[in-house]
């Protein structure tokens, strides 16, 4: 059983108890343990179930690299999937429940699956589910999902927060083991601006586990004298629990902090996103150790050795009382020997090397461990826990020698240095065969902006795997980071490490060799997503050659742990059945995040009222205090109308529409794009940017204008109006605002260049209402003495006024059909102002009315709008504005374009008015059917709806639309599809439906 | 003029620094060759401030001016002083090619003072906001979180932001929650 020791646990504050449950189970571990630890601690071993066969599982590692760890952590608002039990630390009131599992952990129903095993090979799904081709999405992935898959999505809305924050820096070190902080003190002592980043709570990494000596002295007195020296340093910044999740081009990397998870409820946010500019960048990530493939594999019980070693030295848990240890390297002795030294039995250590190991293995020798050279584990025997093993010769096919008992197997088939980030830009890998592993090839980093490498490894993570190497390694990369970055480094010497000296380690892919295929068939590579190896070699027998391909296939690697564990000897295996050497298969791509990090740390401060911008117009709260239903036009809300109480939407529209006709209508059209375009040129350049003629305007007046992109499709409209000799407002749609502004500034800054012209957008400057309706001058006359009349403000002149003591500028001009007043004014006094005119018109019934109603009014007077009449392969030729289109300019943006054949072929569909036949409406971007079929065996069609509304002016349905033949068809009748399968029929008609001769804006 | 409200009419928060919205500040968009004397003179003699360099503000109280790009200069002034020093420089420039307007409603302004003041910035806007980067003076137009921004920083760390009218409330809230009680980050105030 595993449990607690009475010594060891150098991370635990053993005053401090720290209670916790498990599927319900009350637990208790102490300050400073990890989850795994703590479940250890109360014999809890199995923990999970594996993805496909349900098999019992129980911890294997004891850091980031876990693959088999993972519970539902919390409850409710605070559940959150897939927590990996190694890198979460305990704290009080932990609740964790195991995943995958039906219907308890210990009883599953899954696990019949591993009985079916032989006909759930790599590829089955495919195989299986791929005839007949519709089951698939309705028949087969439902179940597989019921069946496969790890952690439940949480159902309520996340109440923690999340931030962001940019940090930038000359030298970025990510990992805070001996490596990271030798780099950070040699690139810190250069006088570089550093941050040094270390995913867990603590400094040092494995090295007080793994022992050795720096100077002299015991590694923990380097780590803690160089924590102390980083700290002093006002240029260095040291920051745990902080993971270096990406790096990307340019030096960016994403750091994830961990901030509050290990204490929930502290004030402040939950995680957050570093997003770091950095010069030069070391990842000093370490490495990771290999499992080795026996049968059995994958039973609690069955850890990496410099797991079982790290739970006894850090946390003082034992996870059995007699553990085997095998291993192809020296590294896994010193697990042995901690174990002897704790009072633990090791019954035997299995060296798959025949010649045996070095000084190490000789120290386990004289504490009285058996060792066995060139012996391999055949099958580790036992369930949901490991009760012994079978050993064999490395060299056979796994013929059982002697059977031990035992409760744990440490295992090791030597270690990966951690290339994640070297990898993650484009850093290339070479395979070193003396130690089989990948490293950094520092010849080929990924290289940045000026074609230099900005990115290097340090210290295991490049493949220095021994002290001695390591810390040379470490400060040289500090150095030279410091040195890339400007700075000047110290000709000091790095800190001399010492250990024992070891013998080489000696690959071993497969446990025993020659391991019959039963053994292949149990024998694990991916715990999470339960690979074996039996399944590689399938996959290369079925042609999957591509080490990609091969992942995909087999989903060696794909599970959350991202093969962490299982690639290199996934693709040893591959090139072993390939026949061809590992550098030739190569490796999956590195893909960040180096572990999963939390999709709300994505998104950071935008959520609830920061989710989004929303823009608000300075009469944003009479709107909405005034029962207003919200239309969100680009990031702006604006009221579509003004419900009163027991109002429906329509009848509020209708009730708008007829009281802006009848007397006073209010709109708030602060939305609208106002752009000042100023200068000796200005005249000129409106009259490139408008297909109509803008410099012949006069002081005073207004004149609409239809502007084009250069392909000579309608990309905006508005009311220009000139303010002086060489000063021009150009209002534009609402979403055109920036856009235009955009459009204008890329032609004077890259065509136009030379012109002397300045534009400024002042949108947001002033707050426009628009006051509209038979009683609109006399409301205004309310406000001011100054000439209203139809000669002192005639239509499309504008003038400044005083109203009530507001300064305004008005423009008589109408979108409506209606005497019409656009008020602007300083957006300061826009509420004021409003108010002003509720009052003044309210013996006139005042109406606010709100976007509805101002499409209603438009379409009935045949107004078009930019984005229904218009979508962007419209030219204003097919709208019949070409009144609108100057025959005297020699040149304007899209004339050329409108030449084309193609624009101006007769056959392309034109506006025109649409009356339904029975006075209905006719439903939105409804198609005109005509008879036949084309060539894809689709109903021709000849006309679409473009703007199609219920007009109470008329009582009737009102529409707009494109039609095959245009204004020459007036009178014929059209058949409409509507969705319910049948047919409506609707008369083309003249699209100005109301007040035909204009008579209403000219009101007197 | 007591009808003119700012667009949060000088809402504030207090957290782990300041947030206040200034209320409204005058301001003048003033384009023109700015490296001609008399485009030089006239926002200088408004402002009563030195001339800028590129990416740096000089401000005295409510007046200044902000380099805003190669050809643009934000004229800052007290809110009721725009009309007159508008009058000022078209007399000043006649008959040269520039662009004054006012675009004091257009815009929000707020004020976070507080030893985080560097941070809660550097949670939202993509700037370097360490002492030895951004220094008092310097001007820096920017996006904060989803929407524009610019800001400066005064002799007393109490950073200045100016963002459209708009979108006030937005990054009121933005800056909030940046400056939450708890969610100091001790990265650039140690």
């Amino acid at each position: 059983m595993s449990t607690r020791l009475a010594t060891g646990g150098r991370l635990l504050n053993k005053t401090c108890a720290l209670n916790f449950t498990f599927n319900g189970k009350r637990m208790s571990g102490h300050a400073g343990d990890t989850l795994a630890s703590a479940l250890l601690a109360n014999d809890q071993m199995l923990i999970g179930r594996s993805f496909k066969y349900h098999r019992p599982r129980g911890v294997v590692a004891s850091g980031a690299e876990e693959p088999n760890g993972l519970v539902g952590m919390g409850e409710g608002a605070k559940f959150e999937p897939n927590q990996r039990v190694t890198t979460t630390e305990l704290f009080e009131g932990l609740t964790a429940k195991s995943q995958n599992h039906w219907p308890s952990l210990v009883f599953d129903l899954g696990a019949v699956n591993t009985k079916l095993a032989r006909f759930l090979p790599g590829g089955f799904y495919y195989k299986t589910f791929i005839q007949p081709r519709a089951f698939w999405k309705h028949v087969y992935e439902p179940i597989i999902r019921k069946s496969a898959g790890l952690g439940k999505a949480p159902k309520d809305r996340d109440t923690d927060k999340y931030e962001h924050f940019y940090a930038f820096v000359d030298v970025l070190i990510i990992g805070g083991g001996i490596a990271g902080l030798q780099a950070a003190r040699a690139a810190g002592q250069a006088g570089a601006k550093v941050l040094l980043l270390e995913q867990t709570a603590h400094w040092g990494g494995r090295a007080p586990v793994d022992g050795g000596t720096v100077d002299g002295h015991p590694v923990e007195a380097f780590i803690e004298n160089t924590v102390s020296e980083l700290q002093a340093m006002k240029n260095v910044t040291l920051r745990n629990r902080t993971m270096g999740s990406g790096v990307y081009d340019h030096g960016y990397v994403l750091g994830y902090e961990r901030v509050g998870d290990h204490q929930p409820g502290a004030a402040g946010p939950r995680h957050r996103l570093w997003r770091i500019r950095a010069g030069q960048v070391i990842a000093a990530t370490g490495a990771i150790e290999r499992p080795l493939s026996f049968a059995g594999n994958d039973i609690p019980g069955v850890l990496l050795a410099s797991a079982i070693r790290d739970y006894v030295v850090n946390y003082g848990v034992s996870v059995g009382d007699r553990t085997v240890v095998v291993t192809n390297n020296d590294d896994a002795y010193r697990t042995a020997i901690t174990l002897k030294k704790q009072g633990l039995i090791v019954p035997v250590i299995l060296d798959a090397r025949a010649e045996g190991g070095g000084e190490l293995a000789l120290q386990a020798r004289e504490l009285g461990i058996r060792v066995e050279n060139g012996k391999a584990i055949a099958k580790v025997k036992g369930h949901k826990r490991v009760t012994g093993v079978e050993i064999c010769a490395q060299a056979g096919e796994g013929a059982v020698l002697e059977e031990i008992d035992c409760d744990a197997v440490a295992m090791s088939g030597g270690w990966s240095p951690v290339v994640h980030l070297w990898s993650h830009c484009g850093g290339k890998l070479n395979w070193d065969e003396a130690n089989a592993m990948f490293r950094p090839d520092a010849t080929r980093p990924p290289t940045g902006a000026d074609g230099e490498g900005f990115v290097s490894a340090a210290g295991a993570a490049n493949g220095a795997l021994e002290i001695q190497e390591l810390l040379k390694d470490a400060d040289a990369a500090g150095k030279a980071a410091a040195k890339a970055t400007g700075h000047s480094p110290k000709r000091k010497a790095a800190p001399k490490g010492e250990a024992e000296i070891e013998t080489p380690m000696q690959p071993v892919w497969l446990m025993p060799q020659g391991a019959h295929v039963k053994l292949r068939m149990k024998s694990w590579l991916d715990y999470q997503n339960d690979v074996k190896v039996s399944d590689i070699q399938l996959a290369a027998r079925e042609g999957y050659e591509s080490v990609e391909h091969a992942k995909r296939y087999t989903t060696i690697g794909m599970a959350t742990d991202q093969g962490k564990l299982s690639n290199i000897n996934g693709l040893a295996i591959l090139s072993d059945a390939l026949n061809q050497p590992i550098p030739q298969t190569g490796t999956t791509t590195f893909r960040p995040p180096y572990t999963p990090i939390s999709m709300a740390s994505i998104a950071g401060e935008a959520r609830d009222e920061c989710f989004q911008p929303l823009r608000k117009t300075p009469i944003h709260a009479w709107h909405e205090e005034n029962g207003v239903y919200w239309e969100p036009v680009g990031a702006w809300r604006r009221p579509y109308c003004y419900q009163k109480p027991g109002e429906s939407i329509d009848e509020a529209v209708n009730r708008e529409v007829i009281n802006t006709r009848k007397s006073l209508g209010l709109l708030d059209a602060s939305t609208l794009g106002k752009i000042i375009v100023k200068g000796p040129d200005a005249g000129r350049f409106l009259d490139m940017l408008y297909t109509n003629m803008m410099s012949t305007l006069n002081p005073g007046r207004c004149r609409y204008g239809l502007m084009c992109n250069e392909n000579g499709f309608l990309m905006d409209d508005g009311v220009v109006a000139k303010l002086d000799d060489e000063t021009y407002l150009c209002h534009t749609t609402t979403g055109g605002a920036e856009v235009i502004h955009g459009h204008m500034e890329e032609w004077l800054q890259t065509e136009w260049w030379d012109w002397k012209v300045f534009t400024a957008n002042l949108t947001e400057q002033y707050a426009q209402i628009a006051v509209v309706g038979p009683m609109a001058r006399k409301t205004l006359e309310k406000l001011t003495d100054e000439d209203l009349s139809a000669e002192g403000l005639s239509f499309m002149g504008w003038k400044d006024y005083t109203l009530d003591g507001i300064h305004a500028r008005i423009y008589r001009i109408s979108f409506s059909g209606e005497l019409s007043y656009e008020i602007a004014v300083r957006a300061s006094e826009g509420r004021a102002l409003w108010d002003k005119l509720m009052q003044a018109g309210a013996e006139f019934d005042v109406t606010p009315y709100g976007t509805e109603t101002l499409h209603i009014l438009r379409a009935e007077k045949g107004f078009i709008m930019i984005g229904d009449e218009t979508d962007g392969t419209i030219i204003p030729q097919d709208l019949g504005l070409h009144w609108a289109i100057s025959k005297k300019k020699d040149d304007f943006l899209g004339k050329r374009a409108q030449q084309r054949a193609h624009m101006t072929d007769p056959n392309r569909w034109q506006l025109v008015g649409l009356e339904t036949l029975d006075g209905s409406v006719l439903p939105e971007g409804a198609l005109a059917t005509a008879e036949g079929v084309n060539a894809n065996g689709q109903r021709n069609l000849q006309g679409r709806v473009t703007s199609t509304y219920h007009s109470a002016t008329l009582g009737r349905g009102i529409a707009m639309g494109l039609v095959f033949g245009g204004p020459e068809r007036m009178g014929e009748v059209l058949s409409f599809a509507k969705l319910d399968g049948t047919d409506v029929q609707a008369m083309i008609v003249d699209p100005i439906f109301f007040d035909k001769d204009g008579e209403k804006q000219n009101v007197r | 003029m007591s009808d003119n409200v700012s667009a949060l009419d000088k809402a504030s928060y207090e957290g782990f620094v300041k947030v206040e919205e200034a209320g409204l500040r005058g301001m003048i968009t003033l384009r023109g060759d700015l490296g001609s004397v008399k485009i030089k003179n006239a926002a200088t003699g408004v402002a009563g401030v030195d001339m800028p360099e590129q990416g740096h503000a000089n401000s005295v109280e409510q007046s200044g001016l902000a380099w805003m790009s190669p050809d643009e200069l934000l004229v800052m002034l007290p809110y009721g002083d725009v009309n007159a020093a508008l009058a000022q420089i078209t007399k000043h420039l006649k008959g040269q090619h520039y662009l004054a307007v006012d675009v004091s409603d257009a815009r929000a302004v707020f004020r976070i003072s507080g030893a985080g003041a560097r941070e809660v910035i550097a949670k939202l806007c993509p700037v370097d906001m360490s002492q030895d980067a951004f220094k008092p003076g310097q001007f820096r137009r920017t996006r904060m979180a989803q929407v524009p921004a610019a800001f400066w920083m005064g002799e007393d760390e109490a950073v200045h932001i100016i963002s459209f009218r708009s979108v006030a409330e937005y990054v009121f809230n933005l800056l909030k929650n940046a400056a939450a009680p708890g969610s100091e980050v001790g990265y650039l105030n140690p």
